[in-house]
């Protein structure tokens, strides 16, 4: 591999690592008010956050576009987000949002209400009770729903490409190198890149096999 | 409707689909930036031969690629020299019937509504232009030419950082239009089609390279027949002034 394809596989890593931790906060904080709240609309925004993961990635890519475009929200910003490495941070953790959700929901819907209750009785407050009680006894799901979105990120492709465009050194990740490499006739590129992402792909999909079967031992 | 009328309908579509089939029809693969013009010259063919023709669109490079991967066309119009010897050296295209009538250009543009001024190729490195739009300078003709130019103009090595490459030369204008990128770098004929872009410098045609859509016969051609002769119809006068319509240049 070329130090150019090197820094393609480099920068898909570490810019969906970014979007995985980037949506940790929020998306644990949507899981535990969809997995124990019961507030209105709540069916609705469960809803509206499976939306990327059931529309045309292009079609989120294009929402995406037109409301941080130079003519949507993008004006707002001194700094440039469309046709950035930003935008490919945004589209990576919109696409994979859904994922950390639905897992982490599944775990703490699992986790027994009486624990945290208990917890509560010996004077623990709401806080310490989610980290010390709630989160560690639905770890395994969490971490397996990171590593699912981590892996929905890694491969992200319609929406990266919209928002963000294809521009080698700044947004190329490892899907839109191959799609371009391919096109241009480059295939040994795309053959390299796309033996980077079997391994990515598989590394990101065993671990996270791993994390949701122990759980389901423990 | 009950389903015994549904099924006939379905079928008697099916035949009418198949039907069509039989009515001679090519398929011509033809660069990005033809789009316009060749649809209309398509329709006015259809009219008079009843011989229909199909366009796909696309970035001469991209349309190289799926004829050499074995797409059904009946012509390759491309929109360099280059594209089109990868083809011919493939075997894939006919050389007898390979002929360049057009020429074009290359502008520079910018959104509407932008003050941005660019009165030069040197301009393009002002530091308020912070992103070009060009179709993929790597492969895509619209893209090599404009690299072609700014490599002349020894300014490549500092504008290559701004650039966003595109899929296709459309791609490229249509970024430019929503003003999502500063500038851009398209033909002269892609500018006049957009009522958001405006041509702020025209490359004169000494500094820029030479610009040539060469089109030939696919030899796996179906209708090669058919084919020859919208080929032929191409190179008509009658097309000719279409093509001079749409601002494209006839070479001789």
């Amino acid at each position: 591999m070329s130090a150019a394809e090197w820094q393609i596989v480099w920068f898909t890593v570490w810019v969906a690592a970014l979007s995985t931790l980037t949506i940790l906060p929020i998306g644990l904080a949507l899981a535990f008010a969809l997995a124990r709240g019961n507030w209105p609309g709540k069916s609705i925004v469960e809803t509206f956050i499976t939306l990327p993961l059931v529309m045309p990635p292009v079609a989120t890519g294009l929402i995406l576009l037109t409301v941080l475009g130079k003519h949507g929200g993008g004006g707002w910003f001194d700094f440039r987000i469309v046709f950035t490495w930003r935008a490919v941070l945004l589209a990576l953790s919109v696409m994979s949002l859904p994922l950390l959700v639905r897992s982490a929901r599944t775990a703490f819907e699992e986790v027994n209400p009486r624990l945290e209750q208990i917890a509560r009785t010996l004077g623990a407050g709401g806080w310490r009770v989610f980290f010390t009680i709630t989160v560690p006894l639905a770890g395994r799901g969490i971490i397996g729903g990171m590593l699912l979105a981590f892996a929905r990120a890694l491969g992200e492709f319609g929406a990266t490409i919209m928002v963000a465009g294809n521009i080698p050194g700044k947004t190329q990740t490892i899907s839109l190198g191959i799609f371009e490499n391919v096109t241009i006739g480059q295939n040994a590129q795309a053959y390299h890149l796309l033996a980077a992402s079997v391994v990515l792909a598989f590394i990101a999909v065993w671990s996270s096999e791993f994390f949701l079967r122990r759980k389901k031992t423990a | 409707m009950n389903f015994r009328v549904m099924k006939r309908l379905v079928l008697a579509s099916l035949l009418c689909g198949s039907l069509n089939l039989r009515a001679a029809d090519i398929t011509v693969f033809a660069a990005a930036s033809l789009s316009d013009v060749l649809t209309k010259i398509g329709a006015n063919f259809q009219a008079q031969t009843g011989i229909n023709v199909e366009f796909n669109f696309g970035a001469s490079s991209l349309l190289a690629q799926q004829i050499e991967a074995g797409a059904p066309a009946d012509i390759f119009f491309s929109a360099d020299e280059a594209q089109m010897a990868r083809l011919e050296n493939d075997n894939l295209t006919d050389p007898a019937t390979r002929k360049s009538i057009l020429a074009n250009s290359l502008v520079v543009i910018i959104p509407n509504d932008s003050a941005l001024q660019i009165k030069s190729a040197n301009d393009l490195t002002n530091a308020d232009v912070k992103q070009i739009a060009l179709a993929d300078p790597k492969a895509v003709p619209a893209g090599v030419y404009a690299k072609a130019w700014l490599e002349k103009m020894q300014l490549w090595p500092a504008i290559e950082p701004k650039v966003v490459p595109t899929e296709n030369v459309r791609a490229a204008l249509a970024a430019v239009a929503s003003g999502n990128v500063d500038a851009g770098v398209v033909y002269k004929t892609d500018a006049a089609i957009s009522k958001n872009v405006k041509i702020t410098y025209e490359v004169p045609r000494a500094d820029g390279p030479d610009i040539s859509y060469p089109m030939a016969l696919v030899k796996g051609s179906l209708q090669p027949d058919a084919a020859k002769k919208f080929l032929n119809y191409l190179s008509s006068k009658e097309a000719g002034q279409v093509f001079t319509q749409y601002g494209f240049l006839l070479r001789e």
